[in-house]
């Protein structure tokens, strides 16, 4: 269950990895487009998976680059968690990916990689994608205090809540966000797209 | 007698702090004088860049980068310009990959400048952050004259640079890096046999190979630890493949090795710069297709195809086909990555960016455990911080 678009993986290096973790695996899946290599293996093997990455002496990807998520609130499993990986030895990258829906935690890579701790608390703060098995799964990147989860899309890019420093409580307050004139989003057709079809024509107006 | 109770003293760092470098809230249990745990509390310059860009076509989303690492403005701009050209499968013209490369390397100069003068202030020596200053100054003047501003340069373009030198600086920049070996000689004359920056940087933050593989260190924090990993040579983007340069190594992973390795890579900079200039190709800027490429102006007086075009390349911006790449670049820093999502649109579907310093701060606390207080300071230094690109 694999696919490769032409010239996506020269030397089929990557087709030769993805048949290595099926093996203990079966689940996996794996494609390769634009140069970069791509597993999607299940939520609960990730740790698992990352290991065998790590310590297989053909790859070796030592090195967990990034750590993201990236949010499509219309499927059914909401939410892809992306692991970055490198190998410094055979100079190759990985791409993995777990697919998981609302409300179910990740189990937590800190373990296999100590870079890990960072990025998923970020991924936590901005999605709330909870990772099971975090040492410290505190919120990093938003304000102390922060409600939501700003990265997922159905999260208004204003925010919710502005501050100010008020000068007689002689502290900052927070009020919800009040915008002078509506955010305003733009989308236009492109005129490159062509024409949309013409209205079927009426025959009284001939 | 009762048993006295001993208690590990809690010191907040920051975020106000001049050796904080910018914004860095680093909660420090101390024992005495020596930390035993570092906590960095970041995100108090965190301007939701990744959620801006989604709401942003692909053009507009180019001066976000500018503004993470604001140090190496360029080079940023190119990860990402990388990532939509893959994505867009488009060819650059050989002036412009040049004239990219010539850029980074100013780039990798002005950062590496304003770092070891940072770290020598933080270590108490005045001298070097002035000198270096001097040079960011011209360095900037080149921004300023081929993008027109002097740091936020939004330069770059996907297909290529915005617009071509303009006549004589590639001169001025030639007669810039002579100069700027003697600076470079002074600076180390100053520092490298200095008792008291050896004593302050030599033994100090100690990075191992191990560690850094697996606290995800790139650029010169990898490189300083022994490890020969430069993206510039490992996997090659624009012309690099055609430079001639060396990639310096540490041995001993300390800050000392790190002030050499980027020292040295100053100079490899300014070898880098003379090769581009010298072999500079006439030619284009900008890829030729016109799905990328805005109308001339002399084209828009007469053409009324061409008023449009020009009109929803800035309203509309451009589509790029549904797919995802992950595209990295040697920033001065380090390994500094674009994971760009697009869906067909002419908006980035999600762009998430892979900051070295992110990566770099998460391991300050394993680089410090057992150091002293001052030498918190020394590391923060070394590790190159730079809140724009952390908090993002």
């Amino acid at each position: 269950m694999s696919e490769f678009s032409e010239g996506g993986d020269p030397g089929g290096a990557h087709a030769a990895l993805l048949s290595g973790i099926q093996r203990d695996f079966p689940t996996a899946r794996g494609q390769s487009r634009f140069g970069d290599g791509e597993l999607q293996v299940a939520a609960p093997d990730i740790a698992r998976v990352l290991t065998y990455l790590r310590d297989e002496p053909d790859l070796r990807f030592a090195q967990l680059v990034d750590l993201c998520a990236v949010d499509y609130p219309e499927r059914p499993s909401r939410f892809e968690v992306v692991y970055h990986l490198l190998s410094v030895v055979h100079n190759r990258r990985v791409r993995v990916k777990v697919v998981v829906p609302e409300d179910t935690p990740v189990p937590s890579v800190v373990e296999v990689f100590p870079a890990a701790g960072w990025y998923e608390r970020e991924v936590w703060d901005l999605f709330g994608i909870a990772f099971d098995g975090h040492p410290d799964l505190r919120r990093i990147l938003t304000d102390y205090g922060f409600q939501g989860h700003p990265l997922r899309r159905d999260f208004p890019l204003s925010g919710k809540v502005e501050v100010r420093y008020d000068d007689g409580l002689k502290r900052v307050v927070y009020e919800p966000v009040h915008l002078p004139q509506a955010f305003r989003e733009f989308d236009f057709e492109s005129p490159w797209e062509g024409a949309p079809p013409a209205a079927p024509e009426d025959p009284e107006h001939d | 007698m009762t048993d006295v109770q001993i208690q590990n003293l809690t010191l907040n760092f920051g975020p106000q702090h001049p050796a904080a470098h910018g914004v860095l809230r680093l909660v420090l249990e101390m024992d005495g004088e020596v930390v035993e745990r570092a906590d960095p509390h970041i995100g108090l310059l965190h301007r939701g860049t990744e959620k801006l860009i989604e709401h942003k076509t692909y053009v507009q989303a180019i001066p976000y980068f500018d503004r993470l690492d604001y140090v190496s403005p360029m080079a940023q701009e190119h990860a990402f310009v990388l990532a939509a050209e893959r994505l867009l499968e488009l060819d650059i013209p050989p002036r412009a990959q040049y004239l990219r490369v010539l850029f980074d390397e100013i780039t990798r100069v002005l950062n590496h400048a304003l770092q070891i003068g940072a770290q020598a202030l933080d270590l108490g020596a005045h001298t070097p952050f002035l000198w270096l200053f001097e040079e960011r100054e011209k360095l900037m003047g080149f921004y300023e004259a081929a993008s027109g501003a002097r740091l936020h340069a939004a330069y770059y373009r996907v297909g290529g640079v915005h617009r071509d030198l303009p006549p004589g600086l590639t001169d001025e920049i030639l007669a810039w890096a002579d100069g700027f070996e003697t600076i470079l000689a002074d600076v180390e004359e100053l520092l490298s046999e200095n008792r008291i920056f050896r004593q302050r940087t030599v033994d100090i933050g100690v990075v191992t190979a191990k560690d850094a593989l697996a606290w995800g260190f790139t650029g010169p924090m990898i490189r300083g630890s022994g490890i020969a990993w430069d993206l510039r040579r490992a996997q090659p983007y624009e012309v690099y493949a055609d430079l001639d340069f060396k990639v310096p190594v540490g041995t001993n992973g300390d800050c000392f090795d790190r002030y050499l390795l980027r020292l040295e890579e100053m100079r490899q900079s300014v070898g880098l710069i003379r090769q581009c200039i010298a072999r500079l190709p006439a030619g284009p800027v900008l890829a030729g297709n016109p799905r990328i490429r805005p109308p001339t102006r002399g084209d828009m007086k007469h053409s009324m195809e061409a008023l449009i075009a020009h009109f929803k390349l800035f309203t509309e911006g451009v589509r790029v086909p549904e797919g995802e790449v992950y595209a990295a670049v040697e920033a001065p820093k380090g390994e500094f990555g674009v994971y760009l999502v697009a869906d067909g649109g002419s908006r980035p579907y999600r762009c998430h960016i892979r900051a070295p310093g992110f990566a770099h701060l998460q391991g300050l606390d394993a680089m410090v455990r057992g150091h002293q207080l001052a030498d918190v300071v020394a590391c923060i230094a070394s590790l190159d911080i730079v809140f724009g690109e952390v908090d993002r």
